[in-house]
């Protein structure tokens, strides 16, 4: 058996197996999936309609869900500057925006009912269609059959779906934003009786019915999307490509997707018992109550009972925005720091931890509710154990990079800031998972401010690593790396300024949801803070749109993309350049080892593509490899 | 990277050291189940918790409402306390004001597990690829489910009109049978998640029983014998028993318990 030759050229040999664009219509390995033998052979010459709108390819429907997410990032990001700009100037004249806002502006002033709606919106919109929808929805969809090596996912017909329901939800939630009453006002954690009563405020009318339709057309589009990536990921997995060979975003995927159908199903409960106590005069979430000189009829439901359904999908959801960044930033971080990632299965260990705790620490959020203390105490214990599976992560993510031949991309920047994140939201995490300590901090924006940076800037880092690492993929061309910087800088100093101050003001007190605070002399003394935040956050908002420019110009006349230019290991830098739909234009390649193989002791090239059989790289396998290819 | 000198291409080098082909290696299907049904068994994880969920509610509400101490044969409906179903569902069609306790819903229950049988026949005849077998148990579980169905039609009928004897309320007024805002037998959550729960069960048969028939449309016109498989039926068949699964549930909370 010879030895490698001198600086191989893996890419290349798959070009040559595969052969761009020559090669005949692929037959597939998974001779009993009908669907993809019946797609490829038929719509070649496809009506730009099924080819761009009503595509049944998972990339194509991956961009989908990423231009409406970013259509929904710009309008969560701008709902966010209104409010600020009310927190940081609480006397100031808004008049100008009144050709925007209409009768929402009165005096001058914007309306403390259009506040209300505006933060709950921002939320909505951030939580769901942004980081839910636009985070998952992209990339599971584009990097699931690319990376397990397959030829699109289980069923593209209901992917296809996933989207659409995802897109009526989005119409239905954008057009709650006009109506007279305003859109939904009461958190986005709409807790009755305030979101059951609609003569409870504006807000809880009309604006509430079309959330709640809205989010049931959503969880439809999670529940078709999640069992469509749990199967590709369970069935479709090319040959060779054992769970343990599967990179660490597929695990966070399949993870995240696992969340998302055990969770999201009894938010839709919760979500159907408050529209028949909205519409249908039931008391599930309803009792003694006394309104507008008025005492209602409904006696013996609970309100809490509704926050116990909704912190059941709500914390899971949480780690449902977070696990896919976590996953992608895993594989960029060990793509550019050329190392293999840090304990691989404690990395899979690890999401598999944080997903089965997930269940089971909901009521943290809870602990002002009245509950039983001996409860929260069970809670709280199993909210600090969380700490160990993010411990086991951020340690490896660190020691990934530790001596790591580092290159500073622009994915890679958002990485190592996400892992930064990480970090300094998730001590503050510890903090408020004590149920003591949580009685003092609860409602204040120590909680805005930590979970903005565990999960929201977190996962949007997520999201950026994942646009700017996968986006020659996506599009064939590269993102400008120059403005990749500046983004990178002036978001995450951006990121730091707005809610480092927030813990600050948040210790002191300083309640959430307060549309004026001019009147409490003891929050007055932060007037000068709350200017300095607002200001932060929008110029940090402001420079996304240096993202959004670098994004749809690089679409068009960014870089030309190579086959693999970042040198990766795993299956979807083996398709040709713009894949068609089948992904592989010949044969599927079949894996032979773990998607880390990264400078390996006696390797000449620093990186080994999984399709690479060991018998080709004998002066770099371990004993046990050499053993397999002999 | 620099050009030059390729590699053996990774399709003639499969010959040479093949990947592993355990069951969880890859290129097949490690559960032995087609994608179709692995959707099918996740979306009924899903459901199961949508109606966890339900079956919750209806334990935390009832937690929190009284219960009745004194001797079964003194009791008397009242929105103090929780009504005992023995007294709730004493009915039986065509038989009048006859106290028949939880007698109609066990039929019922009966009916509905019946269909289940038939349609693990279905699936068998689907097996044996014997078209005129699989024909005849769908129609017999269509039967029993749309059965169910009517009876459940008829339960809430009588729900909702209420006994003979109406109950007197603290103000005097007599109280006919229910709505989702009163009713005579109990608290007003009582008659809420009654309606909901069943209901949202009902449509669950309901759904089960329109799919079903698509499935015989397509057994008849030869759809799945020219697919050269029963399968959608075996998924159907799932769904069905699921269905069934949910309702042993909530037969338990709101008759037995």
């Amino acid at each position: 058996m010879s030895d490698l030759t001198p600086k191989p050229n893996f890419s290349a040999s798959v070009q040559a197996s595969g052969g761009v664009g020559s090669a005949p219509v692929p037959t597939t390995e998974h001779g009993d999936h009908l669907l993809h033998d019946d797609h490829d052979h038929e719509h070649h010459d496809q009506h730009w309609l099924w080819k761009y709108v009503f595509s049944q390819d998972h990339k194509q429907i991956a961009k989908q869900f990423l231009i409406t997410g970013m259509f929904w990032a710009i309008l969560g990001g701008t709902l966010s500057s209104l409010f600020r700009l009310q927190l940081g100037w609480p006397e100031g004249s808004m008049q100008w925006l009144t050709p925007f806002l209409g009768h929402w502006i009165q005096a001058g002033k914007l309306n403390p009912e259009f506040y209300l709606a505006l933060v709950t919106m921002h939320g909505t919109i951030m939580v769901f269609f942004v980081l839910t929808a636009g985070l998952s929805g992209t990339f599971s969809n584009f990097l699931i059959p690319l990376q397990v090596g397959a030829r699109d996912m289980a069923s593209g017909f209901m992917n296809m779906l996933s989207y659409w329901f995802f897109f009526i939800s989005s119409v239905i939630m954008f057009s709650s934003l006009f109506i007279e009453t305003g859109p939904a006002a009461a958190g986005w954690t709409i807790y009755p009786p305030l979101s059951a009563l609609p003569q409870a405020i504006p807000g809880s009318g009309m604006g509430m019915t079309l959330w709640l339709v809205s989010m049931v057309f959503f969880i439809v589009s999670q529940l078709l999307g999640g069992v469509n990536y749990v199967t590709t990921v369970i069935n479709l997995r090319t040959r060779g490509m054992s769970m343990s060979k599967l990179p660490l975003t597929i695990w966070a995927f399949f993870l995240t997707a696992i969340l998302g159908i055990l969770s999201f199903p009894v938010l839709f409960s919760a979500a159907l018992l408050l529209v028949f106590d909205r519409s249908f005069g039931t008391s599930f979430f309803l009792s003694d109550i006394y309104i507008a000189g008025q005492a209602l009829s409904n006696q013996g439901g609970s309100p809490v009972l509704f926050q116990h359904l909704f912190w059941f999908l709500g914390h899971p959801e949480v780690y449902i925005v977070i696990m896919p960044a976590m996953g992608m930033v895993s594989e960029v971080l060990s793509t550019n720091a050329r190392k293999p990632i840090f304990g691989y299965r404690a990395m899979i260990g690890s999401l598999i931890g944080i997903s089965l705790l997930s269940f089971v620490v909901w009521a943290h959020h809870m602990f002002v509710t009245g509950m039983n203390p001996f409860l929260g105490s069970v809670f709280m214990f199993l909210t600090l154990i969380i700490a160990v599976p993010s411990g086991v992560k951020v340690f490896n993510w660190l020691a990934t990079l530790w001596r790591g031949n580092i290159r500073f991309t622009a994915a890679m920047l958002f990485s190592i800031g996400f892992v930064s994140l990480f970090i300094s939201g998730g001590l503050t995490g510890i903090i408020l998972g004590n149920a003591t300590l949580d009685i003092q901090m609860h409602n204040t924006y120590f909680v805005v401010a930590h979970f903005h940076l565990v999960m929201g800037s977190s996962a949007f880092f997520g999201l950026f690593a994942g646009v700017y690492h996968w986006f020659p993929k996506m599009f064939g061309r590269m993102m400008d790396e120059k403005l990749g910087y500046i983004h990178f800088w002036l978001t995450f100093a951006g990121v730091y300024l707005v809610f480092m101050p927030m813990h600050y003001v948040g210790i002191a007190g300083f309640p959430r949801r307060y549309y004026a605070w001019t009147g409490f002399d003891a929050f007055s003394q932060f007037a000068d803070m709350n200017k300095f935040i607002s200001i932060a956050a929008i110029i940090a908002f402001l420079g996304q749109f240096i993202f959004i420019f670098n994004f749809f110009y690089s679409i068009f006349r960014g870089r030309r993309a190579t086959q693999n230019p970042w040198n990766s290991t795993t299956l979807e830098w083996t398709t040709p350049i713009e894949p068609g739909h089948g992904n592989w234009p010949g044969e599927i390649p079949a894996v032979y080892r773990w998607p880390y193989d990264y400078s390996k002791p006696g390797s000449d090239v620093d990186f080994i593509p999984q399709n690479v059989p060991l018998s080709q790289t004998q002066s770099s396998n371990l004993p046990y490899e050499q053993e397999m290819a002999d | 990277m620099a050009q030059s000198t390729t590699l053996q291409s990774p399709a003639a080098a499969a010959t040479h050291d093949a990947p592993r082909t355990g069951n969880w290696d890859g290129g097949n299907e490690p559960f032995k189940a087609s994608y179709g049904k692995l959707m099918m068994w996740f979306f009924l994880l899903s459901d199961a918790f949508t109606f966890a969920a339900f079956l919750t509610t209806y334990g935390m509400i009832r937690h929190k409402h009284e219960v009745f101490t004194g001797e079964a044969k003194d009791f008397v409906f009242s929105t103090r306390w929780w009504p005992i179903p023995d007294h709730v569902f004493n009915a039986f069609p065509g038989m009048g004001e006859a106290n028949v306790p939880l007698g109609f819903v066990a039929l019922m229950t009966m009916i509905l597990i019946l269909s289940s049988v038939t349609m693990v026949l279905a699936v068998e005849a689907g097996h044996r690829m014997d078209k005129k077998d699989v024909q005849k148990w769908l129609l017999w579980t269509i039967l029993f489910g749309s059965t169910f169905l009517l009876s459940q039609a008829w339960e809430w009928s009588h729900f909702i009109h209420g006994h003979a004897e109406p109950t007197i309320m603290a103000d005097g007024t007599k109280l006919f049978g229910a709505n989702l805002a009163m009713n005579q037998y109990g608290p007003v959550l009582f008659a809420d998640l009654f309606f909901f729960i069943t209901g949202f069960h009902g449509t669950h048969v309901f759904s089960g029983v329109c799919l079903l028939v698509w499935c015989f449309i397509a057994t008849t016109n030869g759809t799945f014998e020219k697919r050269g498989h029963y399968e959608m039926i075996e998924k159907i068949g799932l769904y069905w028993h699921f269905v069934d699964l949910v309702w042993v549930f909530v037969f338990t909370f709101f008759y037995l318990v």
